[in-house]
């Protein structure tokens, strides 16, 4: 016997909580709880008074399973409002990403040199490293940190993804 | 500003404020002060249970058969832990309950204290939500709060833990108003546009079916009418799932009987032919729609539900409409009427069914030596239905063959565990249900295997003088298991047969209760009535056929039309795909 899978989709979810004790614990248990995926998982309070935070989360699933996350989080008491950010259309998606560089003579000027064209920061330096702050799409970190291990990739760190519909609308 | 009172006292309050009459726990360390301030005060009876699991499915079944919802105290860790069975339960099954447990002081959590759990942790998964309490100002609110969710909406288990140094400090109480909650709004109301449709697509089927759940026993004693009154102006035939059995009568003339699994050949074929399927309150749970690709493969299907997340969740409908059933069903009828729509001409549809009905599955071989499990029922129906019994049933074939022979006249006198097919449900469930009604008759129907995962709860009928009755069907046997191992695995019974059984007569009177023995076909009807003239609780031990069967059957992987109707069409071996299906 054999067990079967469906052609799977990737969508970014945005989804407003209360933000108290527990709350992040319970979104990602019930997707590990119902078997879902989560590629990537932001959560930062977006309010003065501290009161609701914004998840964004990167899942992939069958339009069906998709559909059923959405439901799913919509049910929980804490979740004020969920949007699929996919299904919305038009949207930004951006990660930061710390990537650590070690390397002395053509390898540090070649690091900085593709750092410019990566529009990277350096935001450390010592004699034989620099740490650079890498922003934009997934794939752009990806393609930057590749260039890097040929370099003297040391380690990366990597927020994961935030997203935003376009135009002046709210969520 | 209202006076200061102890954590302890402000959950007495908050309890009294919400109409709290009746409370199932068990005491332990970290629940002392809330138990100290229930000795002090009248308002709310405490009833002792023998195990935290009893209290929970106490609570199920006082919450089933009344509509209010059940309260639960039990105390940190192992009486936390041994709830969260009847947590569980009551998850699935969609029961309103609260659960108070204690927890060690806010200063010993994460330490490894005596006797603490992460509750919280362990429960978010089996509540509708949870709470930690960390000060005394906020457990008023959160109580009213935790009431709230559970009993609106999809009615779900709510656990609040309260640790002991939150029961001990003082904070003032003042009973909150209404609650508007800042994210939590269930919908119940439904969108009129989609109920007109629907009533259009009801009124246009040549074939429909109503397929009906315990959404509408949730809903209300008024859902249950006015399921009666849309059947009555559609004509369209009725089946339910085994959660929704007395939402229509049992002797209602569109009555299909229970489908699914275990369900009438007629509802399942009904399902399977039908070109319309109207699911209100229900989830299309596997046990319902057997192999789902073959699932009524020929029906529009409209689906009427509270939770959004039930809508397309194994069956694609064609039309979802989010509100309480209760009021959708309601406005399908104000609909209906103001269009003057009259009921359609489906009397080739009845024919059809008439002679699926004809094949009459529910017949059994009968027995003149012997008690057919299924004549034991039928006997007890006979003899009770009169009075408008409460049944409870444990979990297996007992359970099966009680939906199918004891036929329910109206809502919440039907309490079984059917989501999380619990086995130690029927007993506290009874107990529980027999506190919410006095003067009711109470049998739990239960099998010898299952009667023993809360045997212990024997004391806590007698402490309280509850004059529950238990009909045990005794095959010696978890006749479910047995039955799937002799269509799944050639009849090599590992571990299903029952072996060194109590003697239940005398185990019941052990614990002050009356105990029968039915042996044969001739003493079922005089046992019966000796059980029923006794001012108390009665145990019977009812010896039935010991290799009897629940049919029909739609094996696991099988589609509706696939049924099994009598045991000499199975047994054997079936392939992988099915073995690993529940």
């Amino acid at each position: 016997m054999h067990i079967k899978e469906g052609l799977k989709e990737r969508h970014t979810l945005s989804v407003t909580v209360t933000n108290e004790p527990g709350v992040l614990a319970r979104i990602a248990g019930m997707f590990t709880a119902r078997g879902y995926n989560i590629e990537s998982l932001t959560v930062a309070d977006i309010t003065e008074d501290d009161s609701i935070s914004r998840i964004t989360i990167v899942t992939t699933g069958t339009p069906a399973v998709i559909e059923q996350v959405v439901a799913q989080l919509d049910r929980m008491v804490p979740v004020h409002k969920v949007t699929d950010l996919t299904l919305l259309g038009d949207h930004v998606e951006r990660e930061l990403a710390l990537v650590k560089v070690a390397g002395t003579g053509d390898h540090r000027i070649e690091a900085l040199r593709l750092a410019e064209v990566f529009r990277a920061n350096v935001v450390d330096t010592t004699i034989s490293s620099f740490v650079f702050e890498v922003t934009g799409a997934s794939t752009k970190i990806d393609r930057f940190v590749e260039l890097m291990k040929e370099i003297g990739l040391v380690e990366v760190a990597r927020t994961g993804i935030v997203a935003m519909a376009r135009g002046k609308e709210a969520i | 500003m209202p006076k200061e009172q102890s954590g302890a006292n402000i959950l007495i309050e908050a309890l009294s404020d919400l109409g709290v009459e009746v409370i199932f726990g068990y005491p332990g360390g970290a629940v002392l002060p809330i138990y100290d301030a229930l000795f002090q005060q009248k308002r709310i009876r405490h009833i002792l249970v023998r195990h935290e699991q009893a209290a929970t499915h106490a609570a199920e079944g006082y919450a089933r058969a009344t509509g209010k919802p059940g309260v639960v105290l039990v105390t940190s860790g192992p009486g936390a832990t041994n709830a969260v069975t009847g947590i569980t339960d009551a998850l699935m099954d969609s029961i309103p309950m609260v659960v108070i447990t204690g927890q060690v002081a806010t200063h010993l959590i994460g330490s490894d204290a005596f006797q603490e759990a992460d509750t919280v942790g362990i429960t978010r998964h089996c509540t509708k939500h949870n709470y930690l309490v960390k000060s005394p100002e906020t457990l008023g609110n959160v109580i009213h709060e935790a009431f709230h969710i559970a009993t609106t909406g999809r009615p779900g288990p709510v656990v609040v833990d309260i640790p002991k140094d939150v029961q001990v400090a003082t904070a003032p109480y003042k009973k909150p108003g209404t609650i508007n909650h800042a994210s939590y709004r269930p919908q119940v109301k439904g969108d009129i546009k989609l109920i007109e449709a629907a009533v259009e697509m009801l009124a246009a089927a040549e074939r429909p079916i109503l397929y009906t759940g315990g959404g509408i026993i949730n809903s209300g004693p008024a859902a249950s009418q006015i399921l009666r009154e849309l059947a009555r102006i559609t004509g369209a035939p009725v089946t339910s799932t085994l959660m929704g059995l007395g939402a229509y009568p049992a002797s209602g003339d569109q009555w299909l009987g229970m489908l699914g699994m275990h369900g009438t050949y007629e509802a399942n074929w009904t399902m399977n032919q039908a070109d319309l399927i109207v699911c209100l309150g229900a989830r299309f749970d596997d046990r319902v729609t057997g192999r789902l690709d073959a699932f009524a493969p020929k029906a529009k299907k409209i689906h009427i539900d509270i939770d959004r997340s039930s809508m397309n969740k194994t069956v694609r409908v064609d039309l979802p409409i989010v509100g309480d059933v209760g009021h959708v069903m309601e406005d399908m009828v104000k609909v209906w009427k103001a269009r003057q729509h009259t009921k359609a001409d489906l009397s080739a549809w009845w024919k059809q069914i008439d002679e699926w009905r004809a094949k009459k599955s529910l017949s059994y071989p009968p027995s003149t030596t012997e008690i057919m499990p299924q004549a034991a029922v039928q006997a007890l129906w006979n003899a009770t239905h009169k009075k408008n019994p409460i049944i409870t049933t444990e979990v297996g074939q007992h359970q099966m063959w009680a939906a199918q022979h004891f036929h329910f006249e109206s809502p919440n006198k039907w309490l079984t565990s059917g989501g999380l097919g619990t086995m130690g449900y029927g007993l506290p469930a009874a107990i529980g249900a027999q506190l919410g009604n006095p003067n009711a008759l109470v049998i739990d129907i239960a099998g010898e295997a299952s009667i023993q995962m809360n045997i212990q709860e024997l004391a806590t009928a007698t402490q309280y003088r509850l004059p529950v009755k238990i009909f045990i069907l005794n095959n010696e046997y978890m006749g479910m298991v047995r039955q799937w191992q002799e269509l799944t695995y050639s009849s090599r019974y590992s571990e299903s047969y029952s072996d060194a059984l109590p003697d239940f007569v005398k185990l019941g009177e052990a614990y002050g209760w009356k105990g029968i023995r039915i042996e044969t076909p001739d003493q079922l009807e005089s046992g019966i009535a000796e059980m029923l003239a006794y001012d108390g609780p009665v145990i019977v031990d009812c010896l039935v056929a010991k290799v009897a069967n629940c049919f029909p059957m739609i094996p696991s992987g099988a589609s509706h039309v696939e049924m099994i109707l009598a045991d000499d069409q199975v047994s054997g071996e079936l392939d992988d795909e099915a073995k690993a299906l529940v």
